[in-house]
């Protein structure tokens, strides 16, 4: 390089701005970057954008939160309010409480900023949820992809940790419920879970201490995880490329879409103050966690409705579904003279435990059954993945029913149904539902295939009935555009793969079982029209051509 | 004071004793028991009030409640509820009951202030129970800040803490209490309708019943600071408002940034 730069002169811009940007060009290498980074593809698709919406709720976020810390005094020791709100005047309450009615009512635009953190934070687990679903029933987990669908996992569990851990801190009545029901489940755990709980409280439930902890995690640790994976999430992003969905002249070696400078970047910053102002109106026009209602913790009363915010529902829901007996068999048990609550124990970590369990190890379960190892970048339409489709649909409705669940009390009450009803109701569906959501599923999308290969064979029905000459009606059926029938047919369809032996030429016992989910997945598969089909569909005989070319070239025109 | 001293060995004395210890011992008992019954009547009502509500009672309550309101297998006794219970019932509509469910639900009310009236007036005669409050009791005026402690430890239970109300069990619920007059709120307590408990005069003071109206209605008055309450039902709502209106706003704009694409 100092050869070169001896050879011809240094280059020196004309203007003061431009001396300036090479200044700082020449020493980081900044226009490399932006050359790199400027020319990244991005296809253009709606549910593309939920995992932007999660990145912009998290930042919205951290700004509000920040707002909040500069007001909220996480100290457990005891005061008597004496702010403006008056139903509360002079009531006993901790410091922390205390502080958030502070911001709620005496500090300006505190009670919005409170709103605005509330909401983006149900948000930012809501698109972290949705942005996974697409992941998931679109089979974007697949090779390269496998990390980084752990990695978002454990953001979602990073993001329910960060949600939990705010919702404690004002310190009121109903977050003070909720976490006595953590401390019923961290109690709940054999032999340790007394230790556990005083430990982290402490000492007794609810202590002097947790409120402090709770807020070091909220604003130091939880974040800092957040930003951590967001990074990681993001580079990987960067090196996997994006995933695009099936079209002509999409494949596995390109991405089609738009460039991110400048038309992607101004897309995504624009949106980023779209979500910013949807949040802001939320926040304007509709109360969340009016903690003014609920008063000061005290371990003694427990108020109707109590529910944690909606990413734990599901937790509250299993634990509302739980019987206490079984028959005659009390769940709780009495062994070698200790208390073993496997009512509480087996709801709270259960299902959970399932369902994080399944999800994680997903894509290695799929990859196993097909052995499928290739690199997937075009993403699969979810009729087009009957079985896994099905499978997704199954955890959903699961989760669902115990979503639901947690609100049991109110579908009781807004419905005129006996609340027993409701748990006997659901206690059923948490059973059966599963398998009633994976059957109706894969019919569904086994449908809706036979439905594409129809239309891909044999065109739309244009609803226009023709009499022939000889006295035949017929419909007539406009044959689709390459483009679009390029969509129904350009998916691959896996086959069922019998086991085969090993290098010992044993089969084994793994390779079998193995072999019995590749022919559950596949075994009843549609496979999509191959060209020698379309060429026979097209000349059928029966002399339509004639009638049916013009809309050919109707469709064409469109 | 010599007077009773000479008497004391009168063949009498033990029996005169033996009396005033019973009167002693009963008076209490009566003075006792009585403070859980909440002022029994201290409104009182003409003999024309009683004998007019005792033709609406034969005409419209006697087919459940018997005559007499001695009770059928369809209505319990009414004897000793009081004017309250009567003036709570039928005043928010409840009574008389359009069918048997687990609980009797409110309605429009089937009768005026005057006919309710006459109707409480003739329960009252028929044995002493709670009266219909005083107006001091009602004039929300007590301490909210106390009325507030008092609700979230006897009433959020059931009534949820911003009294928007909650489930019970087998279709029985607690109602949410906006909307409800400070009186019904008083009588409610006093006689425990429904699935309700009792919350008598010992249990929770005159002065704090007062105090639990003045919250009441003072969070009723205040109304929701932070914008549109959702029901005030709590994060349920605000969890299905966040799904629903926040990320169906949100899809919206993701498909019209997208709608012009390649």
């Amino acid at each position: 390089m100092s050869a070169a730069s001896t050879a011809e002169p240094a280059f020196v811009a004309k203007t003061k701005t431009g001396r300036f940007t090479d200044f700082v060009d020449s020493r980081v290498g900044g226009s490399g970057i932006l050359r790199e980074f400027g020319r990244k593809v991005f296809p253009d698709h709606w549910s593309f954008m939920f995992g932007e919406v999660a990145l912009y709720s998290f930042v919205i976020l951290l700004l509000s939160g920040t707002f909040l810390t500069f007001f909220f005094d996480p100290s457990m020791a005891e005061t008597h309010y004496e702010g403006s709100y008056v139903p509360l005047k002079g009531v006993e309450m901790s410091v922390a409480y205390s502080s958030s009615l502070n911001i709620s009512f005496d500090i300006r635009g505190g009670l919005f900023m409170r709103q605005v953190h509330h909401w983006a934070a149900l948000l930012f687990v809501a698109a972290i949820a949705v942005h996974m679903l697409r992941v998931f029933f679109t089979g974007a987990f697949r090779r390269p992809r496998e990390m980084n669908w752990v990695v978002g996992g454990v953001l979602l569990i990073l993001a329910m940790a960060a949600g939990f851990t705010g919702y404690s801190l004002p310190d009121d009545l109903l977050s003070g419920n909720g976490l006595r029901i953590i401390d019923g489940v961290i109690k709940s755990i054999p032999v340790v879970g007394t230790y556990i709980s005083f430990f982290l409280f402490g000492g007794e439930f609810p202590g002097t201490a947790i409120i402090g902890r709770l807020y070091v995690l909220h604003i130091l640790l939880v974040p800092a995880l957040i930003l951590l994976m967001i990074v990681l999430h993001l580079f990987m992003v960067v090196i996997h490329k994006h995933t695009q969905y099936p079209g002509p002249g999409r494949n596995d070696n390109n991405v089609v879409g738009y460039p991110l400078g400048p038309v992607y970047a101004a897309k995504a910053g624009g949106f980023f103050f779209i979500v910013f102002g949807v949040l802001a109106l939320m926040a304007g026009f509709f109360t969340i966690n009016p903690i003014w209602n609920y008063g000061p913790y005290d371990p003694s009363p427990v108020s109707a409705g109590t529910q944690p915010d909606w990413y734990i529902g599901f937790v509250d829901g299993a634990l509302r579904l739980m019987p206490g007996t079984l028959g005659d068999w009390q769940v709780e048990q009495v062994w070698f003279g200790y208390v073993f609550s496997f009512n509480v124990l087996l709801p709270a970590l259960v299902p959970a435990g399932i369902l994080f369990t399944v999800m994680f190890a997903y894509p290695w379960i799929e990859r196993w059954i097909t052995k499928d190892d290739r690199e997937h970048h075009v993403l699969d339409r979810p009729r087009n993945a009957p079985t896994r489709t099905a499978i997704g649909m199954a955890g959903f409705v699961w989760y669902c029913v115990m979503w639901a669940a947690a609100g049991s009390d109110l579908i009781a009450t807004h419905f005129g149904v006996s609340l027993n009803d409701v748990t006997y109701w659901l206690r059923a569906l948490f059973i059966v539902g599963p398998f009633i959501a994976f059957i109706v599923t894969k019919r569904v999308a086994l449908a809706l295939q036979r439905k594409d290969r129809e239309i891909a064979l044999h065109g739309r029905e244009t609803g226009r009935i023709v009499r022939l000459p000889h006295g035949e009606f017929i419909e007539v059926h406009a044959p689709l555009d390459e483009y679009k029938r390029y969509k129904l047919v350009g998916f691959e369809s896996p086959e069922v793969l019998p086991a085969v032996p090993n290098e010992h030429g044993i089969v084994t016992r793994k390779e079998k079982r193995r072999a019995m989910l590749s022919k559950w997945f596949f075994e009843d598969r549609v496979a999509p029209a191959t060209p020698a089909e379309l060429e026979a569909a097209h000349g059928h005989g029966h002399g339509h051509e004639a009638v049916e070319a013009p809309e050919a070239a109707r469709s064409l025109s469109h | 004071m010599k007077a009773l001293s000479q008497k004391r060995r009168h063949p009498l004395a033990a029996i005169a004793l033996l009396l005033m210890g019973l009167l002693l011992t009963g008076g209490l008992y009566a003075v006792a028991t009585t403070v859980n019954e909440a002022k029994a009547s201290s409104t009182t009502y003409s003999a024309n009030d009683v004998e007019e509500g005792g033709k609406l009672f034969a005409a419209n309550c006697a087919t459940c409640h018997g005559m007499g309101a001695s009770g059928t297998q369809d209505g319990p006794s009414l004897v000793g509820v009081g004017a309250a219970a009567v003036d709570f019932q039928v005043g928010t509509g409840r009574m008389p009951m359009q069918m048997n469910g687990p609980q009797a639900l409110e309605k429009p009310v089937q009768f005026n202030d005057e006919q309710t009236q006459q109707l409480a007036a003739y329960v009252a005669s028929l044995g002493a129970g709670p009266a219909i409050p005083d107006e001091s009791l009602l004039d929300e005026g007590g301490n909210a800040a106390v009325g507030g402690e008092l609700f979230r430890t006897n009433c959020a239970m059931c009534h949820n803490a911003a009294a928007a109300g909650g489930a019970l069990t087998r279709g029985k619920f607690a109602p949410g209490l906006e909307d409800t007059s400070g009186k019904h709120i008083y009588e409610a307590m006093v006689t425990g309708p429904q699935n309700m408990p009792v919350f008598s005069d010992s249990n929770i003071t005159p002065e704090g019943k007062r105090d639990i109206i003045t919250f009441l209605k003072q969070i009723e008055t205040t109304g929701s600071p932070g914008g549109a309450a959702l029901g005030s039902l709590g994060p349920v709502a605000e969890g299905l408002f966040v799904w629903v209106a926040g990320l169906g706003v949100i899809i919206a704009f993701t498909i019209w940034l997208t709608s012009r694409t390649s």
